[in-house]
Formats: C-alpha cells, structure tokens, sequence
C-alpha cells in the first residue's frame, strides 16, 4: 500500500517536474534524388512526427532497431541536423529558429556522446586538445586555466591525467569512451544526448562507463537522452523509455511499468527478444516475421501492422494516435495489450 | 558416451610479430559431441576467433601459426594435415559463418551462384544441379521467393537476410561441424532472435554440431550445452551451461555475469565492475593471467600460473582457489611437480 501511495506520488511528483526539451510533432525527411538534374524522387522519412519532453534530470531512454530514426532523432534534438518540420523547445526556446550566433551559445548547454570510440576522437589530437577544444572555443580562458581544468576533468571520468599528452589510440576503448564524455562535460552542460555511447564496449568496460554516466548524472545534474538499442542497458539506466519504430514512437513509459508489461506488440516482441542470462530457457519468444520495412515507403495505416502478430483489417487502414493509456504511459496501438 | 567429434588439446596457437612470436591463445583444451552446442565466451581480444580460425587452420592465411597442440577431427590431427586435404574437409566436414554477412558476401556475385560456387567446388556438382540444390538451401534457411532471390546480389538484401545467405552457404555440404563466429552480433535482437531460432531448428534437422563464439552470456545460455570462458588467450572455465551460470567458478566468469545489467532485475544501482582492462597479448602478468584484476588475488596467483581444477566431473576452473579440488587429468603431473 505504502509503496503504491509512494510510486504514484513519484509519477505526479515527475508530471510536475520541470521539463527541460520539448519536441513537438518533429519530422526529418532526407530526399531521394536520381538522375542527371538531382530530381526528388522520394523521400526517406527517419523521423515522421515525433512528439516528446524530457523533463530536467531523468534520462530518457530511446531504443529500437537500427533504422528506426533514434540516431537522427537525437541529431535533430542537438540540431546537428536541421528539421524537416515541427519544434524543439530548449528551456522554452524553439532552437531550429535561432540565428547561429544565439545557436552557438546554446550549445554550451547541449552535448553529445557518440558511439563509436575511435571515430569520434581526432587521431592527431593530443588528449588534452581533445578535451579542451570546447573551452577554447567557448570560453575565454589562458592555456594554463584550460590544462587545469583539462586535469580536473580527466579525473572526473577517472582517467589518470599524467596521459593528457598522449594520442587517443595510446588508450583502450573504454577509456577512449571516458575522453569522449570528458569532452562532453566540460562546458557543464544541462544535457546530453548519448547516442550508444556503450553499444562498442565488452561488458565489464560497458558496467565501468555506466557506472561513471550515473555518477556524473547525480553529480553535475544533468539530464539525458539515452539512446541504445542494448534493452538491458536502457533498463538500468533510463527513468523512462521510448519505444521508436520507423521513424515513430509507439510507447512511452517509466521504465519499470514498460518492462513489465508492454502495451504495445512491438514492445512486447523486442523484450521477449532479448537473450536472457538463463540457462536453456527459452520461454515463449515471440519472434517478429521479416525485417523492418524501408521508411521511404512505410505500410499504411499502422506501421507495424505487416510484422504485428496480432493486425486487423484497421490497423492497415488507419494510423493510431500516441495516446495516453494509463498515467504516463502513452501508446500508438488499436488493441494494446492488456496490462495486467 | 555421446560420440566426441572434435577435441581440441593443448592447442597454442600465435603470430610472429616485430616484438617476436605473441601467443594468441594458450593451450586451449576444448571438445564437441555429436549434436553439441558449445559456446565458446570472451571479451574481445581474449582470443576466441584466433581458436576457431586455428581449428579451421585458416589461421595460416592470417599470418599465423599452431606452435603447440592437437585438433582431433574424425580421429585425424588437423593441426598437421597439409592445406590441400584442408581443402576437403572445409567446406565439406567444417564450416564456418562470420560476424559481418556484409562483408562476407561477395559483391558482385548473385546470392545463388555464391551458394552453388561450394556445390561445385565441394562436391562436383553441375552448375543446373547446384542452382537447384541452391534454391532449396535458400527455402531451408527461410527466405522467402527463394528463385527471385537467387538472382539478386547482396545489396539487395537485408542483414539478416544475408546472414541466412551465409549460413545457406555454410550448410551447401552438409557439414558435421559448424563454426559459427559472432553470427548475429551485428543484427538486431529481433533479427538476432530469428537467426538463432534457425540455427536451433537447422541442429535438430540436420543433426550437425555448433561452435558458437559470442561475447554475449545471454546468447550462451540460449544456445549452449556446454560453456567455456575465456580470458586473455585461455579458458578459465569450461562446464555445463547451468554449471558455468548456476555456480560460476571462476571470478573472471563471476565478474561478467555481475556486469550484466539487469541481470538481478531491477534497475538503478550501482552495476558490478572488473576494474582494469583485458592486457594486451604479449604482456601478460605473471601468475594467474586474472590477477591483476581479480577481487580474490592471492599470493600464489602472483606468482604461479593456475591448473584446471575440477570443481565438479563436469566443470574444470583454472583457479587457486579451488586448489582443495582434484585437478583435471591432464594437469596432474604439473601439479605434482608444483
């Protein structure tokens, strides 16, 4: 009884939270062109009406297969990438309709983490260049105050500083991802879209970096949009979960609630996907026919109804709406699946 | 009994570098039943793929070679046979699948005449016949309009799809063993859910045994019969899938299923670490090749490298701390001496 009263009281206490991003209805479309004039043919729409806020603090968690939009989806957030359509609210500003100059002062403030340990990083930096690039740009300080900070910094993620000479490949990917964060948090930004920031990593290194990410999340305050497509990661971390499929998102909930009961089929059949860490257990998976259709031409009506096992004759007709099915939980299903 | 197909004893494999001859695994001690799955479980660069291309002997290719060790295939040592009788038994006894099936497609050859190439080559087959047989591997392996995929090339497929091409390829000569390396870590987990569900069905079917190397502990205990860890080149555990997750003996293991997330449920918490990083080969710590990293370190794991001791008849750990325990056959002298 108590722990219901309190869980709810969570739920209301994080409805009232303040919100910190505010997507409405963004879309991302990239043109198909062919021929000798570059004619649009098509388009492929990564991202097709997304509508979401991220309240300050929490991680939010977003995964879904690979082509789903999650990547373009958090490029867009940062505006790495302009947006075919719709708004995203930064503190209340709408950042696709700032000039670069008032742009370039918000990104103080938004950051991001990329997956890949070796790419992101300039081979022919030294350590302390990379990590101190962002101040230099930023902020008006001497050599030695950026080297200060750079040693601070490093000790933050718990990268042993005496090595800031030193080039990205004298360092093993884990630590790698450890420079990357370091980079990240140096302007003390409020948040950070980590797109698989530990998708590369073995599993004891992953555990490490995981570990640092909540610490400095605690620590610095900082709100993030996890993205991921390893479920059990997300569960760890994230306080609430977005379920993206073809450019959409078909759920959100707080992370425990999803994982225990998806509402949506396509939720359902990418939690029974996941291998679990018990022997010869193989417990009714529901295995998804076929693959992802191309998001340059998405079936009609319900985007998944060519793979759901359960599709009516509505779902091919006509698109359902994301909406709420329980307190902060949204679903876009005809039949979602009963929580029990 | 169940029939052994292949045992791998004391297998050493490594490359000459310009530092000098680096050991890539060491004395690796391995073996699969008819009809067995074993799942051979690493961190990268523990040395997992370096096993599997020596047991191939494709490690020839790669700048490598066995120093030290026996492959028993059929009752034939596969560690000395000349490439030529390689060549009969890849392909037509072994057959592997590797990660990328991008990459392990050739470009600019339709699907279908990649999978008849092996019917040719392997089995003398005419190019009509092959393309037959072709079109029924496809089915097998559950593509769907298996002659109008045929024709097409690999860009013309999904990932999946194009790891079901391999493993259509892989299965052209009905092999006894299939070495599959990483087969769907580069897929989605629907994805990864289907291609495993296929490798199930095609075992029981086809009666063949699996090598499968992931780093992923959930697919290991899917898939697996048997289970062997390793680190830094060699096994530290091997057993029974539900010894090695009911009773992980071996801190290594212990440690890696801890790191899971979400392997306890729940969320939030702090998640358990190994601290350090897997050493590089060619400078491994005296001792035990763990200690440096090992929550348990004692002494004599500084200084002497550990046998494998049995902690029950099915369960061997390379392990002081089980030194109370009998050690395997094959360690009993070195032990005796220490």
């Amino acid at each position: 009884m108590i722990n219901e009263a309190a869980s709810k009281l969570a739920i209301e206490d994080a409805a009232s939270a303040e919100v910190l991003v505010e997507v409405k209805n963004i879309k991302k479309y990239f043109p198909i062109t062919k021929g000798l004039l570059n004619r649009t043919v098509g388009q492929v729409k990564a991202v097709d009406g997304v509508t979401l806020s991220i309240r300050k603090g929490e991680t939010f968690g977003l995964v879904g297969e690979s082509g789903c939009g999650k990547s373009t989806f958090g490029r867009v957030l940062l505006r790495l990438q302009s947006a075919t359509e719709g708004e995203v609210l930064f503190k209340g500003r709408d950042i696709h309709s700032l000039g670069n100059q008032e742009m370039r002062k918000l990104r103080e403030e938004m950051q991001i983490i990329f997956q890949d340990p070796f790419g992101s990083l300039n081979p022919r930096f030294l350590v302390k260049d990379i990590i101190g690039e962002p101040l230099r740009i930023h902020r008006s300080m001497s050599a030695r105050e950026i080297d200060a900070k750079v040693v601070e910094l490093m000790e933050l993620v718990g990268l042993d500083a005496n090595r800031r000479n030193r080039y990205p490949h004298e360092f093993s990917g884990g630590q790698r991802q450890r420079i990357g964060i370091a980079r990240a948090i140096a302007l003390n930004p409020q948040f950070i879209v980590a797109d698989e920031a530990v998708s590369a990593l073995d599993v004891s290194v992953q555990s490490q970096v995981i570990n640092l990410l909540m610490k400095l999340q605690k620590e610095l305050g900082l709100t993030f949009l996890f993205i991921a497509h390893g479920l059990n990661v997300v569960r760890h971390i994230s306080d609430r979960v977005g379920v993206m499929y073809l450019g959409k998102l078909v759920e959100v909930a707080e992370t425990e609630a999803l994982f225990a009961a998806p509402l949506h089929p396509y939720t359902a059949a990418l939690l029974s996907a996941i291998p679990k860490p018990t022997p010869r257990r193989i417990q009714d998976r529901i295995v998804l026919q076929g693959d992802v259709p191309s998001p340059a031409n998405p079936p009609s009506g319900c985007r998944f109804h060519t793979r759901c096992p359960i599709a009516e004759e509505k779902c091919r007709q006509q698109e359902p709406l994301l909406e709420e099915a329980a307190p902060g939980r949204r679903v876009a299903c005809h039949f979602p699946l009963l929580s029990t | 009994m169940a029939e052994k197909l292949l045992e791998v004893r004391k297998l050493t494999a490594g490359f000459v570098t310009e530092k000098g001859l680096v050991r890539a695994t060491d004395q690796i001690s391995i073996s699969v039943d008819k009809g067995q799955t074993v799942c051979l479980v690493g961190e990268s660069g523990s040395g997992k793929s370096v096993t599997s291309l020596a047991i191939m002997r494709l490690i020839d290719y790669a700048g490598g070679m066995i120093l030290e060790g026996n492959i028993n295939f059929h009752g034939q040592d596969l560690a000395t046979k000349k490439q030529e009788e390689m060549r009969h038994i890849r392909g037509n006894q072994i057959a592997m699948i590797f990660q990328d099936p991008m990459t392990s497609l050739n470009p600019v050859f339709t699907i279908g005449e990649q999978i008849a190439e092996s019917l040719q080559l392997h089995q003398n087959k005419s190019g009509k016949e092959a393309m037959k047989i072709a079109i029924e591997l496809l089915k097998l392996v559950g593509i769907p309009a298996p002659e109008i995929r045929a024709k097409q090339y690999p860009h013309e497929l999904s990932g999946g799809m194009c790891q079901r091409v391999v493993i259509a390829i892989a299965l052209a000569c009905n092999p006894e063993l299939l070495i599959a390396d990483e087969p769907t870590t580069a897929l989605d987990v629907t994805v990864q859910a289907q291609i495993l569900d296929l490798l199930r069905k095609l075992q029981a079917e086809l009666g063949m045994s699996i090598l499968l190397i992931t780093h992923d502990m959930g697919v290991a205990a899917e898939m697996a019969d048997r289970i062997a860890v390793m680190y830094a080149g060699a096994i530290v555990e091997e057993g029974t899938v539900e010894e090695i997750f009911n009773h992980p003996s071996h801190p290594y293991t212990n440690g890696l299923m801890l790191s899971i997330p979400g392997f306890e449920g729940g969320r939030g918490g702090e998640l358990y670490t190994i601290r350090g990083t897997i050493p590089p080969i060619g400078q491994l710590p005296a001792g035990c090749r763990f200690h440096p990293r090992c929550p348990q370190a004692m002494e004599v794991c500084r200084q002497q490298e550990p046998p494998n001791f049995m902690v029950s008849d099915d369960h061997r750990t390379a392990c002081w701390l089980f030194k109370d325990h009998p050690a395997e056959a094959d360690d009993r002298d070195e032990v005796r001496r220490a």
